[in-house]
């Protein structure tokens, strides 16, 4: 197993030279290269999920390094789908160099066995930590989107055409995609939450019960569902769409990190270092 | 041996009075063609002539002779006395010829570079003289090579990538905002040349309806009738603010048309959709702070010349690469060329068969036994075939049959026993 594991970080770090390379040579064959890596890195990636999966017979999220492993999984998923539909070149140059990170930080990680409670072998659970997972993992992107967007806005704007100008795609591409991710982020995260009720409902017998994590999800929730709201109403989009995508995955890492690290609540398993 | 030789005037040597006045017509060239052909030192001729340059290229076996009738011929042609135009006359010769020609035709001789008409004019023009048949193997072969160095230059380097006038920059800049640019409305307030060029690159790229607002309703009419659009008042702006997404303003008006608050209004009622101004006006129709509201983006003429002047810088810098890429190809042509010459033809058809003969001989040799002897009168036997079956072509090569043109018997020997490989 080690063997894959480090082969996956080191597919994921190619992609990550293949698409720096690409930032300053914009030769189209580079970024090719980084996304096959990509895919490649994201194979292997997904026989560690399936092998901790088979091992334990539970969703591998019982320490740190099970659940950002299988995050950066959700996002190295997440991104291939988006690339291969808007063929969005540069987003690889965000997205994989944030994949290799996380596996980075999953190499250094402690390898225990977690202790799978029973009350963890429920299919609503497998489903809410998925669909929560690639909901986080839209988000993510969107808000790397985000980023492209402010950086080729500005370059517009101050009318500096050198660098980013030019390698950067439309504003109109880089809103669409940004919206794009931003939908398919709430879709799943409404019904990560739906189903993370169920769940709660069926272990603890109440729907609610206030804890510190339930509580930031809402927050998060709300904060995506104003932004959606507004585009749709007033048509916010562009600039203000691009912050607020930002933003919200800001809130979003403290709902998925914070909390745990800094509060107390039921959700403190998956972090347990 | 033949020369290459190249005589010719562009924008750099000649200032655009004398340029026009040795200019060819097309069908001025056709005769001036014909007439230097029937010049007893020219061998080869073509001739190309534009707005920024007028070019022979010749070859010759006397190139002196052929450098006076020419000049010669363009005086008297175009009527003009010879000292007028000498001085700004340029004379290239072989290699420099060579490499002259690849440089005009991947336009890293043009006055903007990278422009990409001038491969289609050389390409014309090569098509009047082979039609006419004053080009030969020689030109033929030159023609050939600088038509593929000028594609390769423009795959492999970018000196035509960017933008360099006012009314594709504008087009480039739009994209990187919409995207693309089909079904976008456009806004034309005012007319001008520029403007009007910009509208019409827009048009091209499929732009949605176009609006047209003169101050005076009339002008503004005929102004759309041109481009299938729809005029308005000047006082509707305002409210076409909230439909349109390119403004491309170019009135003689003192003072700002649309002022920062007008904008302001409608970006509720536009769903914040982006709004793009051309600003071509002096003094300027658009107030500048327009650019610093959401998704509105203000470009004025001196913005876009800002623009062009980078990608014109850029397009220089990628003409460094050009450049290698023709020193190559100048060398590669050379060989080529030199190998057109009787002495290394010959020497080169002699090798050829020779080693053909060497290596069967070999083969012959080592799956029979042969003794000493035979093996001696094999070797004798094979030279003496060599020798008889070169001897025909090697008389011809050097002395007779080559009445008309010699290159075209050396390209022909050196195809049908592949002596280039």
């Amino acid at each position: 197993m080690d063997t894959v594991n480090t082969a996956t970080l080191l597919l994921y770090m190619l992609s990550t030279a293949g698409y720096l390379i690409y930032l300053f040579l914009q030769k189209d064959y580079l970024q090719r290269l980084g996304y096959a890596l990509l895919l490649a890195g994201f194979l292997c990636h997904t026989v560690i999920i399936v092998y901790g999966f088979v091992e334990s017979g539970n969703i591998p999220v019982g320490n740190l390094r099970e659940t950002l492993c299988l995050a950066g999984w959700a996002v190295a998923g997440v991104f291939l789908i988006i690339q291969y539909r808007y063929n969005i070149k540069i987003l690889g140059i965000y997205a994989a160099p944030f994949i290799a990170l996380i596996m980075v930080i999953v190499s250094h990680l402690p390898q225990d066995p977690a202790q799978t409670p029973t009350i963890f072998k429920s299919l609503w659970l497998i489903t809410h930590v998925i669909v929560i997972l690639v909901g986080e993992a839209a988000f993510a992107l969107a808000c790397g989107i985000g980023v492209l967007y402010l950086l080729q806005e500005n370059a517009i704007k101050t009318k500096r055409h050198r660098f980013f100008f030019r390698r950067l795609p439309s504003l109109d591409l880089l809103d669409t995609v940004g919206y794009a991710c931003i939908v398919i982020g709430f879709t799943m995260l409404t019904l990560g939450l739906i189903t993370g009720f169920i769940y709660a409902k069926s272990v603890w017998g109440r729907f609610w019960s206030g804890d510190p994590k339930e509580v930031w999800a809402g927050i998060t929730w709300l904060f995506y569902a104003v932004l959606l709201h507004e585009r749709l109403t007033v048509g916010w989009r562009g600039r203000r769409s691009a912050i607020m995508a930002i933003i919200g995955f800001g809130v979003l890492l403290f709902t998925f990190l914070g909390v745990n690290l800094l509060m107390e609540g039921h959700h403190k398993d998956f972090t347990k270092i | 041996m033949h020369d290459i030789v190249l005589l010719g005037i562009n924008h750099k040597t000649a200032p655009v009075e004398l340029r026009e006045c040795i200019a060819f017509s097309a069908d001025e060239s056709t005769i001036a063609l014909q007439t230097l052909h029937r010049e007893p030192h020219l061998d080869e001729v073509l001739l190309f002539s534009t707005c920024n340059r007028m070019e022979v290229l010749l070859v010759t076996q006397n190139k002196s002779a052929a450098i006076r009738d020419t000049k010669r011929f363009i005086a008297q042609f175009n009527k003009v006395p010879i000292e007028q135009f000498e001085n700004a006359l340029y004379i290239h010769d072989n290699d420099e010829a060579v490499r002259h020609v690849f440089r005009v035709a991947s336009s890293l001789d043009s006055m903007v570079v990278g422009e990409p008409q001038i491969l289609g004019q050389i390409k014309d023009a090569y098509r009047s003289a082979a039609s006419l048949k004053t080009s030969g193997v020689i030109l033929n072969r030159l023609l050939h090579r600088t038509f593929s160095v000028a594609k390769r230059i423009r795959s492999e380097t970018g000196i035509g990538d960017r933008a360099v006038s006012i009314s594709y920059a504008a087009v480039e800049l739009g994209k990187k905002i919409f995207g693309t640019l089909e079904q976008k409305k456009v806004l034309l307030i005012g007319a001008g040349e520029m403007a009007e060029l910009a509208v019409e690159h827009l048009i091209r790229n499929k732009v949605g309806d176009i609006f047209v607002a003169n101050r005076t309703f009339e002008s503004g009419v005929n102004l759309a009738k041109k481009f299938n659009g729809k005029a308005i008042r000047f006082e509707e702006i305002g409210e076409s603010l909230k439909t349109v997404d390119i403004i491309i303003s170019s009135t003689g008006s003192p003072d700002f048309i649309i002022s920062r608050n007008q904008v302001k209004a409608v970006i509720r009622s536009r769903h914040n959709r982006s709004l793009f101004f051309i600003d071509i006006a002096v003094p300027r129709d658009i107030d500048p702070e327009v650019n610093w509201l959401t998704n509105s983006y203000v470009y004025d003429i001196d913005d876009l010349k800002g623009v062009i002047d980078e990608n014109i810088e850029d397009r220089q810098r990628e003409a460094v690469k050009g450049e290698r890429i023709i020193d190559e190809a100048v060398i590669r042509f050379r060989q080529w060329y030199e190998g057109l010459d009787v002495v290394p033809t010959i020497i080169a058809l002699r090798n050829k068969l020779e080693s053909i003969a060497g290596a069967e001989v070999k083969k012959t040799l080592q799956s029979n036994q042969i003794s000493q002897q035979g093996a001696d009168a094999i070797q004798k036997m094979t030279n003496a075939i060599i020798n008889k079956v070169l001897h025909s072509p090697t008389i011809f090569l050097k002395k007779d049959g080559m009445h008309d043109d010699k290159s075209l018997y050396i390209d022909v020997v050196r195809k049908l026993f592949k002596l280039d490989e």
